[in-house]
């Protein structure tokens, strides 16, 4: 969603620098959706033009720049790191924004927007909630919902990119893994219910949510499991050959780096499933003559209770609840494979000496930090080859003695000379402070986001 | 006790529906058949032994009135006793091609007339019991054509008024001889089984109720129905009176195919490909089931599988949005695969499959093995 609010702000800006600038904020991004609209087999268009006809006539809203962060703030893959105030001076100006790109620069603006977003849900003033706002109304106005609700075949894929293009959503849409058939329900509830979330404040949005529900309800409350099968199937077909990756179900390892959903093999059954493992077999009578189990590979829990499908209840399911809410642990940044992001993703928030050494040892090396007598043994941190020290001490016993190895010292150590030409390559670094402040705020953030 | 053989490629991604992969086995010309539904076309791939791919033919759904491309529902080879048809069903209406998929043979186009507007109309179920085919529509009735020995003049013999939600699958045997044998069986979106005796009249010999949970796929042997349901359990009932025998918590998913060779092969969108080993017992006469394989394919949905020959050593799967067949094959020779059955000369692993026996004589019911010649594409 805030994608496409980001989306919305650049149309904005290409639409100011074209035409006069009097359509305001969503009236743009409405104003592109209809150019392609002839694209569209029903007339959602139209409705569209309706809405943005409204929007126009606002004065026009220009996104706020007073929260850019700050040049010495970290860069975001630093920022978690407990005790990385007390790091040295010179090593923060490195880890810091005034070296960085634009892109790290935005990556932290957005992470600042969506906390905002889903921490302050209260706050219908900033100009956040209100994009979020006109989303929400302009997707769920009734005309649009009724014309969507009539039975038709499925969009091509053209079209459902137009109309999804400016209607995204936060939420995910995981359809391989729904199962069962009111599964697929519960999931577009729990969407609901997070963007109910959302606009908790305004009730005439919160109405037309409302009324969706109840469309929904009446329309799909009463198909049967194989009819929802087939809506499954027929949707999935338009996902087929689509591998798109999408980085939070990475984060999330819900996808590999091929683009293939993961499918776990354990975790709760739909609601009506039975654990697989058991054999029942019965006589001509309807007897039961014996039980017999059988292993089946996969370790599943049955589900504790059916969800509801009330307009306000527990959905039970956890699919289709909003993904952006979750605190993430703090990954080091690679650039690698994903294989190596799963082997080095710091899982434990808790203070971790060891890093704090690392960047110790770096602010050594640079040179200027003055080493403070340890008062006990050097606590530092030593190469380990093997996953434990148990296994390294065991290893120490076992190696034989004829091979003995050289050892090879690395003058890591504090050296006079190595000291001063560090000095002057860190001298080299040394920003001139001219930082680049246009005339106006807005086209350099805006001129920011166009070259992502 | 089966391990991963060569995969075959596919020229598109399988789709998201049930029974998705048909197999015809040539024993004969020491070719496989294999056909994938994609969406609005279907794929068939003729293949060596060893996984070779060697022909590919792609049959798109027949037009009709509508706005967007057809989607083909399910695509079967009906092995007849003097011709093999291939038979598509789509959204529009149900084709039949001569079995490599060279010319149309026979073009029904469905009828909308007393679908509601909320109902979506398809054709679904497709099995061959004697001289005539079998095709499951929308509405649950069961279309019956009559197929002569050769040539085009296909005749809708009878419509079968069973069920009345949506067919899913159709299953045939051949008919042991005698007159009252059950050998065709239907099953639907609400879970009912009917069961029938072929013939120039159909007749409906019992009913098997599902209470709301769909079945997407049903299979017959000897005179045992197995029945694979949408909350993953395994069922299987005697097909001349209906009692169920063995219930089996097989999956966690919905059962997306069933195959029957002797051995039950159950595949779910759970990821999980179950092989079970059926046989009667002598006393009691009840079928005793024993779970012999489980395969995980991981982070698949698994959409079709079938047994690739007549003795179940080999199968093959297909998952959903996956462009690849996957093949399995035993790793035991057929000696010690199960006991009771003929000595093969030639240990399996070594690929000499050039049997002529294929055809033997024990009285296990070959399926699908054509005697005919097909033309080679």
């Amino acid at each position: 969603m805030l994608r496409a609010a980001w989306r919305a702000l650049s149309s904005i800006r290409t639409q100011a620098v074209t035409q006069a600038p009097v359509l305001g904020l969503p009236g743009g991004g409405c104003a592109k959706l209809l150019s392609v609209q002839r694209d569209l087999p029903s007339r959602p268009g139209g409705l569209i033009l309706r809405a943005a006809r409204g929007y126009a006539t606002q004065k026009p809203v220009q996104p706020s720049h007073e929260d850019d962060p700050l040049p010495s703030m970290l860069l975001k893959d630093y920022q978690d790191i407990p005790g990385i105030e007390k790091v040295d001076d010179v090593v923060k100006k490195i880890l810091s924004l005034e070296m960085a790109n634009q892109k790290e620069k935005l990556k932290i603006k957005k992470e600042q927007l969506m906390k905002k977003v889903v921490e302050n849900p209260k706050d219908t003033g900033s100009l956040e909630a209100r994009i979020l706002n006109d989303i929400i109304s302009t997707m769920f106005n009734r005309k649009f919902m009724e014309e969507l609700f009539k039975p038709q075949e499925l969009y091509s894929k053209k079209a459902l990119r137009t109309v999804y293009d400016r209607l995204a959503h936060a939420s995910i849409m995981r359809l391989n893994q729904a199962s069962m058939d009111k599964d697929v329900l519960l999931v577009t509830f729990n969407h609901l219910d997070a963007i109910k979330g959302f606009i908790q404040d305004s009730p005439t949005i919160l109405h037309q949510v409302d009324e969706t529900f109840q469309q929904l309800t009446e329309t799909y409350g009463g198909l049967s499991a194989g009819e929802f099968q087939l809506i499954r199937q027929t949707l999935l077909i338009f996902f087929q050959d689509l591998h798109i990756r999408v980085s939070i179900f990475l984060k999330d390892k819900v996808q590999n780096s091929s683009g293939r959903f993961v499918l776990p093999v354990s975790g709760p059954l739909p609601w009506g499933t039975k654990v697989p493992g058991l054999i029942r077999t019965f006589n001509h009578k309807g007897e039961e003559v014996r039980k017999a189990e059988f292993k089946h590979g996969g370790s599943y829990v049955a589900a504790p209770k059916e969800g509801s499908f009330e307009l306000y209840g527990d959905r039970v399911l956890k699919l289709g609840t909003n993904m952006y809410s979750v605190n993430r642990p703090v990954e080091t940044h690679m650039s690698g494979a994903s294989e190596n992001l799963a082997a080095q993703t710091q899982e434990s928030i808790a203070p971790n000496p060891l890093a704090k050494e690392e960047l110790n040892l770096l602010a050594r090396l640079i040179g200027g930090m003055e080493i403070k007598k340890p008062s006990g043994p050097e606590p530092g941190f030593r190469l380990n080859l093997f996953t434990t020290d148990e296994e390294e001490e065991q290893a120490a016993l076992t190696r034989p003695e004829e091979l003995s190895y050289e050892v090879i010292n690395i003058q890591a150590t504090q050296d006079q000379q190595t000291n001063e030409e560090l000095a002057r390559i860190m001298g080299e670094f040394e920003i001139l402070d001219q930082p680049r402040r246009s005339a106006s705020k807005g086209d350099d953030l805006l001129a920011m986001m166009d070259e992502l | 006790m089966f391990r991963r053989e060569r995969s075959i490629p596919l020229r598109g991604s399988a789709a998201a529906l049930c029974n998705n992969l048909s197999v015809l086995q040539l024993p004969v010309r020491n070719l496989t058949h294999f056909g994938v539904v994609h969406g609005p076309s279907a794929q068939l791939l003729s293949a060596a032994p060893e996984g070779v791919p060697l022909a590919q033919r792609q049959l798109q759904a027949k037009e009709g009135a509508g706005v967007s491309p057809p989607l083909i529902t399910q695509v079967h080879w009906c092995v007849l006793p003097f011709r093999v048809l291939l038979v598509l069903t789509s959204h529009r209406g149900i084709q039949m091609y001569e079995s490599d998929g060279s010319v149309m043979v026979y073009w029904h186009a469905l009828d909308a007339g007393d679908a509601s507007l909320v109902q979506a109309v398809f054709a679904r179920g497709i099995a061959a019991s004697g001289h005539f085919i079998c095709v499951g529509m929308w509405s649950g009735r069961v279309l019956v054509f009559d197929i002569p020995a050769k040539g085009p003049n296909i005749v809708l013999s009878e419509e079968l008024a069973g069920h009345q939600t949506p067919v899913t699958d159709i299953a045939t045997e051949p008919a042991q001889g005698q007159d009252c044998v059950a050998d065709v069986v239907t099953a639907d979106d609400s879970g009912l089984l009917c069961v029938w005796r072929s013939g120039p009249k159909f007749k409906l010999l019992t009913r098997i109720p599902g209470f709301g949970v769909p079945c997407p796929s049903v299979q017959l042997w000897q005179g045992t129905i197995a029945a694979g349901y949408g909350n993953g359990q395994v069922r299987l009932y005697e097909a001349s009176t209906g009692t169920l025998h063995v219930q089996i918590d097989a999956h966690a998913r919905a059962i997306c195919a069933l195959d029957l060779a002797p051995e039950l092969l159950s595949a779910a969108e759970d990821t999980f490909v179950h092989i079970w080993k059926l046989s009667r017992s002598p006393e009691g006469g009840y079928i005793e089931v024993e779970h012999c394989h489980g395969e995980c394919v991981p982070d698949t949905q698994v959409c079709g599988a079938r047994f690739c020959d007549p003795s179940g050593s080999s199968f093959a799967v297909t998952g959903y949005d996956l462009a690849e067949i996957l093949r399995f094959s035993s790793i035991l020779s057929p000696v010690q695969q199960r006991k009771g059955r003929p000595n093969w000369p030639t240990c399996y692993k070594q690929r000499r499959i050039q049997s002529p026996t294929a055809h033997r004589s024990s009285p296990l019911p070959t399926r699908s093995c054509c005697q005919h010649t097909v033309s080679h594409w």
